[in-house]
């Protein structure tokens, strides 16, 4: 398996199981922690957890609001203003935790870099 | 270079959470806000309506019938065990609402909102809101039974806040970033003040004196007469009024005070009213007596009212209740049914304030008088507290003085009002939901103090009433009507009217009591009462509806509910539409002229009329009362009814003439004149809004409690109707809820309101009401004899004692 994937799934497993007891930012703990175990290179550093949280963020969000016909989330969709879309409130969602997430996780990276030595 | 990108880094993680977790202007905190753990997400549901829940201190179980249109029916063992609840299934539908009314009534915006707000803060807490909540709750501590329900109430509020979860707060809290606080009685007291604020919070004094001063007593009582040319009263004019043994204050002719304010506080809208009738039994084509009520008030989501069925082994009661209140508010119970109106009387007075030297004192007779200080501290969101120094007078608080919307230093102006009186209204309430008979409900009523409201009354035993009721000032002829000298004991308000002599009627000759928040009585009333606003035009249609034959039904009722005929355009636009000179219309002008010429006067959706005469009235009311714009003063124009009739009948008064053209006008020209602006008005209107059709000119919205937010609120409602016609239903104010009550044993109700149970707006019950209501449509109120569930109910909850 590459690092990526590793990466990835490690992200969803462990924003998940602290999400059970933590905030909103436990995906930030998620993504930072990840990222000191499992570092990668470049630009996967941000986009790999920034893709996860996206995903896991969008799907949670879909499944809450598909079973209540997207009520609230059409309404959400209007104050913010997204058009009323509700698939775009789910997007917004899923970039606001990926982008906490990714950024978590380049410093996660960074610190990797500074205990190694 | 490693330990640079670590720290910019880190420097970026610490920025990301902050700007995620923060609220920026009214941006909420984006993090908190969308994340699916926590934030909105978590409110896309329905509310549960089945299972066990335990609620410490209950003492038995409570029972919880969920029907299909989310009315709890509430079944407990005792009166104490029913109104906790209350408490908590109103916190459970609409906790935020019930909490928010309540800060906006203690003027404590600024906490949640921040410095926008400190002006209402302010204003709010000099009228004396927070100080009369104050005097309430003393009252209501006085009666060991209220002061218990009231307790139940507050801690069935509490267990539902405590067991709330930050992921089910309602969303409302969430968008503005803070969280609910405990429960109290003051709250409910509060929530009481803010009724009356809404009913009970108008006057004129400051912008009649003004009128007076300008205009001289002679023009202005032309323009603001005591009594109009007519008038259909609530107490039936034949009444006989022989029984009042107690006599009006005799007048001690004390001039007014002719000062100039330029601006004063917020007025409750005019507009807001209510209709409520009902019928004897022989005057009922069933036999039964049949009841009506319909408040107007704003058009509101999460609506003012919640309905609910509470019931006991004594009393089962149902009907609409007011989130934050105990008990039903417009109602039934198995023997009697209830609702009300506002009594719309002047119950505010204003006394101008003479200080000593360092303000410390004021003048009254021969003596000065020491002030007393209320500091209220208003806390913002964000800021510093903003400490208020209010001087109290034994008048009331001077409102109006050097630190607010006054530059004087040695002169102030104190209100007085009924409002800081204190009163144990909720009992009233309480004792209704229980009456069975007509003494139980004027036994009631007799402690209400305020707002005084029209109650009127249906039993199974077929009596009828109408009661004005309000503890109302018994005051000498002409007092309160302008400003007065605070410093003269002769001014101040000497006594009350004995209860048993406020106006009323039971089971008149007509076989019908009805009330729309026109003149409680005639001139042979034996007390001082003046037109400080009274309705004129929903009375007469509502009484002549009831004059026009001799049963009624209850199709009668939903159809005079859903009335739409224009009396007030009906009595003057014929006579513009003759009287105007028509020789040189445009070609525009002609299409909207023929239309409005044939118009029936029926405010109904798809109409034109309607749409012309509104814009065509109001460019004609200012051209005629163009006097009235003064710079720098508060001032009121004359009421519609005043106006129509001197357009009718002194066409060429100097009234007319508009001031700013070197022509004299009269009313003839101002017909023309207003005309022609209105057609380039509506064509203006038609080409950015497609049509003129009623429904699409009037635009009725119902608003979120939070200036109508959008995303929360509901627009171009389908209805007709509009202001002074018996369906209301104007921008964003209306019949806020439709009942009708026939008097069988048990009584079989209809009732309806724009909104819905629920304040989520993320559940089907948010405003699943409002496409019935708009089409005047009623929903059945299921009234169940008994906790068995019937085929009506959907969920079952248990509130259970916690062990």
């Amino acid at each position: 398996m590459s690092k990526n994937i590793i990466n990835f799934i490690t992200t969803l497993i462990l924003a998940y199981l602290l999400s059970l007891f933590m905030p909103w930012w436990s995906v930030m703990t998620a993504a930072f922690t990840t990222a000191l175990f499992f570092p990668l290179k470049k630009s996967a550093v941000f986009f790999i957890p920034f893709l996860a949280i996206l995903l896991f963020w969008f799907i949670l969000s879909y499944i809450m609001s598909s079973g209540n016909d997207f009520t609230l989330a059409k309404r959400i969709a209007v104050l913010l203003p997204l058009g009323g879309n509700p698939y775009v409130l789910m997007l917004v969602t899923g970039i606001v935790g990926g982008l906490a997430a990714g950024i978590a996780s380049v410093f996660g990276k960074q610190l990797s870099l500074v205990l190694k030595k | 270079m490693k330990y640079f990108k670590l720290i910019l880094s880190l420097v970026l993680t610490i920025g990301i959470f902050f700007a995620l977790n923060t609220k920026f202007g009214s941006i909420p905190p984006i993090g908190k806000f969308l994340n699916p753990y926590s934030g909105v997400w978590q409110n896309e549901t329905d509310e549960s309506i089945s299972g066990d829940i335990s609620l410490p201190e209950l003492i038995d179980k409570v029972t919880v019938h969920y029907d299909a249109q989310l009315i709890p029916h509430v079944f407990a063992q005792n009166e104490t065990d029913l109104y906790r609840a209350q408490g908590y299934l109103t916190a459970k539908h609409r906790l935020w609402q019930m909490e928010f009314q309540t800060y906006a009534a203690a003027g404590r915006l600024s906490e949640i909102i921040g410095e926008g707000a400190l002006n209402y803060d302010r204003q709010e807490r000099r009228r004396g809101m927070m100080y009369g909540a104050e005097q309430a709750l003393l009252k209501m501590e006085e009666d060991e039974q209220t002061t218990t329900y009231i307790k139940a109430y507050s801690e069935g509020v509490n267990s539902y806040i405590n067991q709330l979860k930050e992921e089910n707060l309602p969303v409302e809290y969430k968008l503005l970033d803070y969280k609910p606080e405990e429960w109290t009685p003051k709250k409910t007291a509060l929530l009481l003040m803010y009724m009356t604020k809404m009913l009970a919070g108008g006057d004129e004094d400051i912008e009649n004196t003004n009128a007076l001063r300008l205009f001289g007593k002679e023009r202005f009582d032309l323009l603001f007469p005591d009594f109009f040319d007519i008038t259909d009263p609530i107490i039936p004019k034949e009444t006989d009024w022989s029984f009042i043994d107690v006599p009006q204050t005799p007048n001690p002719n004390s001039e007014p005070i002719l000062d100039s304010i330029a601006e004063t506080i917020d007025k409750p809208d005019p507009n807001y009213g209510s209709n409520n009738w009902a019928v004897s039994p022989q005057k009922s084509s069933t036999g039964n007596a049949i009841l009506a009520n319909d408040p107007h008030l704003g058009l509101n989501l999460p609506s003012i009212w919640f309905v609910m069925q509470l019931s006991t082994p004594n009393h089962n009661a149902f009907g609409a209740t007011l989130p934050g209140a105990l008990a039903v508010i417009s109602g039934f119970n198995q023997h009697i049914a209830w609702g009300e109106t506002n009594a719309t009387r002047d119950v505010i007075d204003w006394y101008k304030i003479e200080f000593n030297e360092d303000g410390t004192k004021y003048k009254f007779d021969d003596t000065w008088k020491d002030v007393t200080y209320r500091i209220e501290e208003i806390k913002i969101k964000g800021k510093e507290t903003y400490k208020d120094s209010i001087r109290f007078t034994h008048h009331g608080p001077v409102v109006f003085d050097k630190n607010f919307k006054s530059d004087n230093e040695k002169t102030g102006y104190a209100m007085k009002w009924i409002g800081h009186i204190g009163g144990n209204n909720q009992k009233t309430f309480l004792d209704l939901n229980k009456g069975k008979n007509y003494n139980d409900y004027v036994e009631a009523i007799s402690n209400y103090t305020a707002p005084a409201q029209n109650f009127v009354f249906a039993s199974t035993e077929g009596d009828i009433a109408l009661w004005i009721q309000g503890k109302l000032p018994n005051k000498w002829e002409g007092q309160g009507k302008f400003i007065m000298d605070g410093s003269k004991s002769e001014n101040d308000w000497q006594s009350f009217i004995p209860q048993k002599f406020n106006a009323h009627t039971k089971n008149p000759e007509r076989g019908f009591v009805s009330s729309a928040n026109q003149h409680p009585v005639d001139e042979a009333y034996p007390y001082f009462v003046f037109n400080d606003g009274y309705e004129t035009y929903r009375n007469r249609v509502i009484n002549d509806f009831f004059n026009s034959k001799d049963k009624f039904g209850i199709q009668d009722f939903k159809d005079l509910h859903n009335n739409n005929y224009n009396l007030k355009a009906s009595e003057l636009m014929p006579y513009m539409l003759k009287t105007m000179d028509i020789s040189n219309l445009t070609a525009e002008e002609k299409e909207l002229y023929d239309i409005a010429k044939a118009w029936q006067y029926n405010n109904d959706m798809n109409e034109i009329g309607p749409s012309i005469w509104r814009a065509w009235y109001g460019i004609l009311y200012n051209m005629v009362w163009d006097e009235f714009d003064v710079e720098d003063t508060a001032i009121d124009a004359p009421f519609t009814y005043q106006t129509i009739y001197l357009l009718k009948t002194k066409g060429d008064d100097a009234f007319m003439d508009i001031i700013d053209t070197p022509e004299k006008e009269t009313a003839k020209d101002l017909f023309k004149l207003s005309f022609s602006e209105a057609v380039v008005k509506l064509n203006d209107f038609k080409a950015k809004n497609g049509s003129l059709e009623w429904v699409n000119y009037k635009a009725t919205y119902v608003g979120h409690l939070l200036q109508a937010l959008p995303a929360f609120s509901r627009f171009d409602v389908p209805i007709g109707g509009g202001r002074n016609i018996v369906n209301a239903t104007s921008e964003n104010w209306g019949p806020s809820w439709r009942m009708i009550v026939e008097m069988t044993s048990p009584p079989t109700a209809l009732g309806i309101y724009p909104g819905g149970q629920s304040g989520n707006p993320g559940s089907k019950y948010y405003d699943n009401f409002i496409d019935d209501w708009a089409a005047g449509k009623y929903h059945s109120l299921n009234f169940l004899q008994n906790d068995t569930a019937t085929d009506a109910i959907i969920g079952t909850q248990t509130l259970t004692p916690s062990k």
